[in-house]
């Protein structure tokens, strides 16, 4: 009776052991040595696997950096915090690093742009797109069926009304979207900006009007209303100089069709702090607006009517004396 | 003869994932693409043939003298799972590339019931230990043959025009049916013989 019960365990007991004792020595026989900062590494990334950085995901990227072949800036997802966690195990520096975004450079939605047929195929954009450009009249809009929604990892893409909108919360820059885009109409920006274009038709005037009430005229107005040579338009359609752009919604303003967005809700009014002003006149020389009154040696004021929160000034006075609120 | 008509057995007639059903999860789990599935597949015939052997050993020279036979299962599976492991440290010494290109896939050959399905379906034939590796060696190559067949099959399932609501994992599922049944055709070669 007993013996049924000690033998089994004597031999898988010993089986075990022998197994454990094969596979503690192969461990030191065969042991490979792993880089411990890949570790450390692989633990601080988001661990989405998104394959934003262009790895095969955050195992192939943590041995990536920790060989130095991949910059620590390189993944979208962890951004600036994650970079600075990642100098940390590294020993670099991480760089200024501004958080990007995704954007529909397109706002044909159904209320704007006009459909030239009823599209009743499968719901993907690439589909729709082999079947004469989309049911769009615009060539170059949205067709509006959703394949970055359903590529995208985050839950940050939608389609609103028949054109795809980025929700910049959620958004992480991982380029999947732009990859499956078939119209190439999304882009990368700096979540900074809050001016833009919303048009990507290439066609002259008057057939972009014909096609979408919001497309691009290519009519130059916004080209002469920006003061800091921000935007240029090329191929009939007006582009933003990001690294330019101070987002002073001027051309919004002057836009006949509305392409060019803004929210001019979220635009900021120059203050001058009359303690810190010394009345050197600096900010009123770089404001090209004539938003700022005052004479040399006296406390300086912002015409609220004129200023349209270029922040110009604030960057330039040596006194720290401006606020953008 | 014998060992040809083993090992022709096991890959057509009793194909181990399309006639015995075993494997079914790497089967379904890693048949997407064709590459991937050449991976699995080689992995998955190496521990087969190495398992069967030694699984031979432990039941004929430890269990059967000691008359605990009845512990074949657990003894098995305590093999299996330690050679698997072991197999995963040579390969990641001996060859990075080939641990690369296998991965996640190797562990997950421990869970793999083809594995223990071919160590106990040689002790049930009471074959010797030539025809055990045999048998275990076909059981790889008929996981192969499946497999590889099958992601070939799905590579185009993708671009077919199938209706919505099998889209994806239903219509591989019936596509793996249909292969079952392709297969059922074998059944009556050599019946004569074996």
């Amino acid at each position: 009776m007993i013996n049924n019960i000690i033998w089994p365990v004597i031999v898988l007991g010993g089986i075990a052991v022998f197994f454990g004792i094969v596979l503690a020595y192969a461990s030191k026989k065969f042991a490979v040595e792993v880089d411990p900062r890949v570790t450390e590494v692989r633990e601080v990334l988001p661990g989405a696997n998104c394959g934003g950085c262009g790895y095969a995901g955050c195992d192939a990227l943590a041995e990536a950096i920790a060989r130095g072949d991949a910059a620590i800036t390189t993944c979208p997802v962890g951004g600036a915090e994650l970079a600075a966690k990642l100098s940390v195990i590294m020993g670099v520096e991480a760089g200024s690093m501004e958080r990007e975004v995704a954007r529909v450079i397109c706002c044909g939605d159904k209320n704007n742009a006009k459909e030239k047929y009823e599209y009743q195929g499968i719901e993907d954009c690439k589909a729709a797109e082999m079947l004469a450009g989309g049911s769009k009249s615009c060539r170059y809009g949205c067709t509006g069926l959703g394949t970055c929604v359903r590529e995208c990892p985050f839950d940050a893409i939608h389609v609103v009304n028949g054109a795809a909108v980025v929700d910049e919360e959620k958004c992480t820059a991982c380029k999947k979207c732009i990859a499956v885009c078939p119209k190439g109409i999304i882009e990368l920006v700096p979540v900074s900006n809050k001016v833009r274009v919303l048009c990507k038709n290439l066609d002259k005037g008057k057939s972009t009007m014909d096609v979408c009430k919001i497309g691009c005229i290519a009519c130059q107005k916004c080209v002469k209303a920006c003061k800091f040579d921000a935007i240029k338009v090329e191929n009939n359609v007006a582009k933003i100089d990001y690294s330019k752009c101070v987002n002073c919604m001027m051309c919004a303003e002057v836009c006949p069709t509305k392409t060019i967005y803004a929210n001019f809700a979220d635009r900021k009014k120059a203050f001058i702090s009359d303690d810190k002003c010394i009345g050197c006149a600096i900010c009123k020389k770089h404001c090209n607006f004539e938003a700022i009154e005052g004479e040399l040696k006296s406390k300086h004021k912002v015409l609220d009517d004129k200023c349209v929160g270029c922040s110009q000034c604030s960057v330039k006075c040596p006194k720290d004396a401006i606020e953008m609120k | 003869m014998r060992l040809g008509l083993i090992i022709i057995s096991a890959i057509f007639i009793n194909n181990f994932v399309l006639s015995r059903f075993l494997g079914i999860c790497p089967f379904l789990g890693v048949s997407k693409k064709v590459e991937t599935a050449v991976g699995m597949s080689l992995a998955v015939t190496f521990v087969m043939g190495l398992a069967s052997v030694i699984c031979w050993m432990v039941q004929y020279f430890i269990l059967i003298p000691l008359g605990i036979g009845y512990m074949q299962t657990i003894a098995f599976i305590l093999v299996i799972a330690g050679l698997v492991q072991f197999v995963e440290m040579v390969i990641k010494k001996t060859s990075p590339t080939l641990y690369q290109a296998l991965g996640v896939y190797l562990p997950l050959i421990t869970t793999n019931c083809a594995v223990l399905g071919v160590a106990i379906l040689n002790i049930q034939s009471n074959y010797n230990l030539i025809e055990t590796l045999v048998n275990g060696v076909g059981g790889g190559l008929s996981f192969t043959l499946a497999i590889v067949l099958f992601a070939g099959v799905r590579e185009r399932l993708e671009f077919a025009p199938t209706p919505k609501a099998l889209d994806g994992f239903p219509i591989a599922m019936l596509a793996a049916s249909l292969f079952s049944i392709a297969f059922l055709g074998f059944s009556g070669l050599f019946s004569g013989l074996l």
